[in-house]
């Protein structure tokens, strides 16, 4: 900020009456407190994880007295890591299901939301809104309550115990919103781009491809990884889909735990951080794109 | 740097215009294109969501599992708590949320950051979450309990022993994952409210409170409503919270529909139950989701 920028407004200061003065200083007390009593809140759940994971024996958790484990230990990450628990045994596999469903979910729900956002939007296949708006309806019903049908049909096409199974119905839950976000930010691409490739003679699908997508590209990343972790983080329908171990995902493993009496609980948390490490990477890497995409729906309605 | 830099928020008008629409009609092969281009995506409509949601609806048909599920106490429980879990969690978070973007509107370094670490319940998923606070507030040797204990001397109660208590810890979680989501929705909300009607209503005089209440309120009062209500809608949709922080306990008395439905289905086999109990809040969210639709549309209207 410059010289010339800073000068009135300190002049403004000096200026102040004591009472606004007072009052400023309350409003910057009282944002600090806010701010620490906010900082309490959202990490004591995630400092509480951490505390339970370094707790060095098996299974123990008598937190009675300590607010930090006398001896923190990294035993159970490494008993994650090296799958060295029977819960365990087949850690990395679920961990590939789990970047596998993710990955799929998001290439799908992309490929497959994009081009029907562009139908509808850009080549202005009107009738179909119908169709977008009623899958919308898809949010307001509970997924438990698809859950049950939606076990029964994936027995029906022979998809039991079948990953695919997860992927079809973590596309179905993404999707409606992707199309929902990506024909809202297409609005501001100026549709004569696309009329002006149509008369030097390109296909709809080169309209799509060359410039549709490229344009896109940010809300298109907003839209993936949205459905990456929506798939990452999604558990209902994987616990319900998926019975053999070596199909689970890591939602799966760490849910197994809780059926358990005599579970290590360590060992649990552990696991539980090593999952959540992922997305919150994806995350913070991809912020901007997401918030800025998941807002752009919510916002402009 | 800016809270939109921070965030990658765009100032974005509310209202705007749709794009003029051609009245050209799609024929011969731009249509065959169109067609061809929609397909994959009606085609998972069809088949992964239409037909579970006409098969769930024909399961739960035979208006005797609906008496069957009204003379269940568990059912009417659990339909009290979804009611509660909604009415106060919705409505709470909601609010707070609203609060807080104002909170972050501040320009203060520390504030910025303090959003960035903010955002961390959103990223992370739900699992971690709820178990963490599953086992914060177990028995005697959960975190809290032991931290007021060892902080101030309080001895904390037993969170899944009583009810309410249980309930309480529920919409706890529920609140701590989603409040950061809608914090961010409401603080894109705030953004697109040009400046300049600040600064006008600054420079006429308008206290802080004042400005809130006149400017800030009208123009986020839809956004407010379609945020409510849709988050209303999608915690009676949620299984995850109550399955996972309470797990129903004490006895069972802290389930909401969801929970009981899949229990109904697969603990004790009874699918078109489970089915039924789940259909059953259908009458209270198909009215909501109305109203939302035509909110939605509404926005076009606005400021």
């Amino acid at each position: 900020m410059s010289v010339a920028a800073t000068s009135p407004r300190r002049r403004r200061r000096r200026r102040a009456r004591p009472r606004d003065r007072l009052r400023r200083w309350a409003v910057e007390a009282g944002s600090v407190a806010l701010c620490g009593a906010l900082l309490i809140w959202t990490l004591v759940p995630v400092y509480n994880m951490l505390l339970i994971a370094l707790d060095p024996d098996e299974g123990e958790t008598e937190f009675t007295g300590t607010l930090f484990p006398d001896e923190p230990s990294l035993n159970s990450f490494r008993a994650v890591v090296s799958q060295d628990y029977w819960y365990l045994e087949h850690f990395w596999q679920q961990f590939a299901n789990s970047f596998y469903v993710g990955l799929a979910t998001m290439a799908l729900t992309v490929a497959i939301a994009s081009l029907a956002a562009f139908a509808i939007g850009r080549m202005r296949l009107t009738r179909v809104r119908v169709l977008t708006n009623t899958a919308l309806i898809i949010y307001a019903i509970p997924s438990a309550l698809l859950a049950i049908p939606f076990i029964r049909l994936a027995q029906r096409y022979g998809l039991s115990d079948n990953i695919w199974a997860v992927i079809a119905a973590e596309v179905m839950f993404a999707i409606p919103f992707a199309v929902l976000v990506l024909q809202q930010y297409a609005t501001i691409i100026p549709m004569e781009l696309d009329e002006a490739a149509r008369i030097d003679g390109a296909s709809p699908w080169q309209v799509y491809l060359r410039i549709y997508l490229p344009l896109t590209a940010p809300a298109l990343a907003a839209v993936g990884t949205y459905a990456l972790l929506l798939a990452w983080g999604e558990y209902l329908y994987q616990y319900l889909l998926l019975s053999s171990e070596r199909n689970w995902t890591v939602a799966v493993a760490i849910e197994q735990f809780f059926d358990a009496d005599e579970a290590p609980w360590n060992y649990m948390m552990a696991l539980a951080i090593i999952y959540s490490l992922p997305p919150i990477a994806v995350f913070y890497a991809l912020r901007r794109y997401m918030a800025a995409g998941l807002t752009m729906g919510a916002v402009k309605g | 740097m800016s809270t939109q830099q921070v965030l990658g928020l765009r100032r974005v008008a509310i209202a705007r215009r749709r794009p003029p629409r051609w009245h050209v009609h799609l024929h011969g092969s731009e249509l065959a294109w169109a067609l061809a281009f929609v397909v994959p995506y009606a085609a998972v409509f069809l088949l992964f969501a239409a037909y579970p949601i006409a098969y769930a609806i024909w399961m739960g048909s035979d208006p005797a599992l609906y008496r069957e599920l009204f003379d269940d106490p568990h059912y009417l429980e659990a339909a009290a708590n979804t009611a509660l879990f909604a009415g106060f969690a919705a409505n709470i978070m909601m609010f707070a949320a609203l609060l807080l973007s104002g909170f972050f509107m501040r320009r203060r370094w520390w504030i910025k950051a303090m959003l960035v670490v903010a955002m961390l319940p959103w990223a992370l998923p739900a699992i971690p979450a709820y178990v963490s606070f599953h086992w914060m507030l177990i028995g005697d040797y959960g975190f809290l309990d032991s931290a007021l204990w060892n902080l101030f001397g309080i001895d904390g109660p037993h969170w899944f022993n009583k009810r309410w208590l249980a309930l309480a810890a529920n919409m706890i979680a529920y609140i701590w994952k989603w409040l950061p989501f809608w914090t961010l929705i409401f603080l894109a909300g705030r953004m697109a409210i040009p400046q300049e009607l600040h600064e006008a209503a600054a420079i006429d005089g308008a206290s802080g409170y004042r400005r809130f209440l006149h400017i800030t309120v009208p123009l986020l009062t839809n956004l407010y409503l379609i945020s409510t209500a849709l988050a209303t809608v999608w915690i009676v949709g949620d299984f995850t919270a109550s399955e996972l922080v309470s797990g129903g306990a004490p006895s069972r008395t802290t389930e909401v529909l969801t929970t009981l439905s899949i229990h109904y289905a697969f603990d004790s086999s009874q699918p078109a139950l489970g089915v039924a109990a789940a259909l059953s809040a259908l009458p209270v969210l198909i009215p909501i989701v109305v109203i939302l639709m035509r909110r939605i549309e509404r926005r076009e209207v606005q400021l």
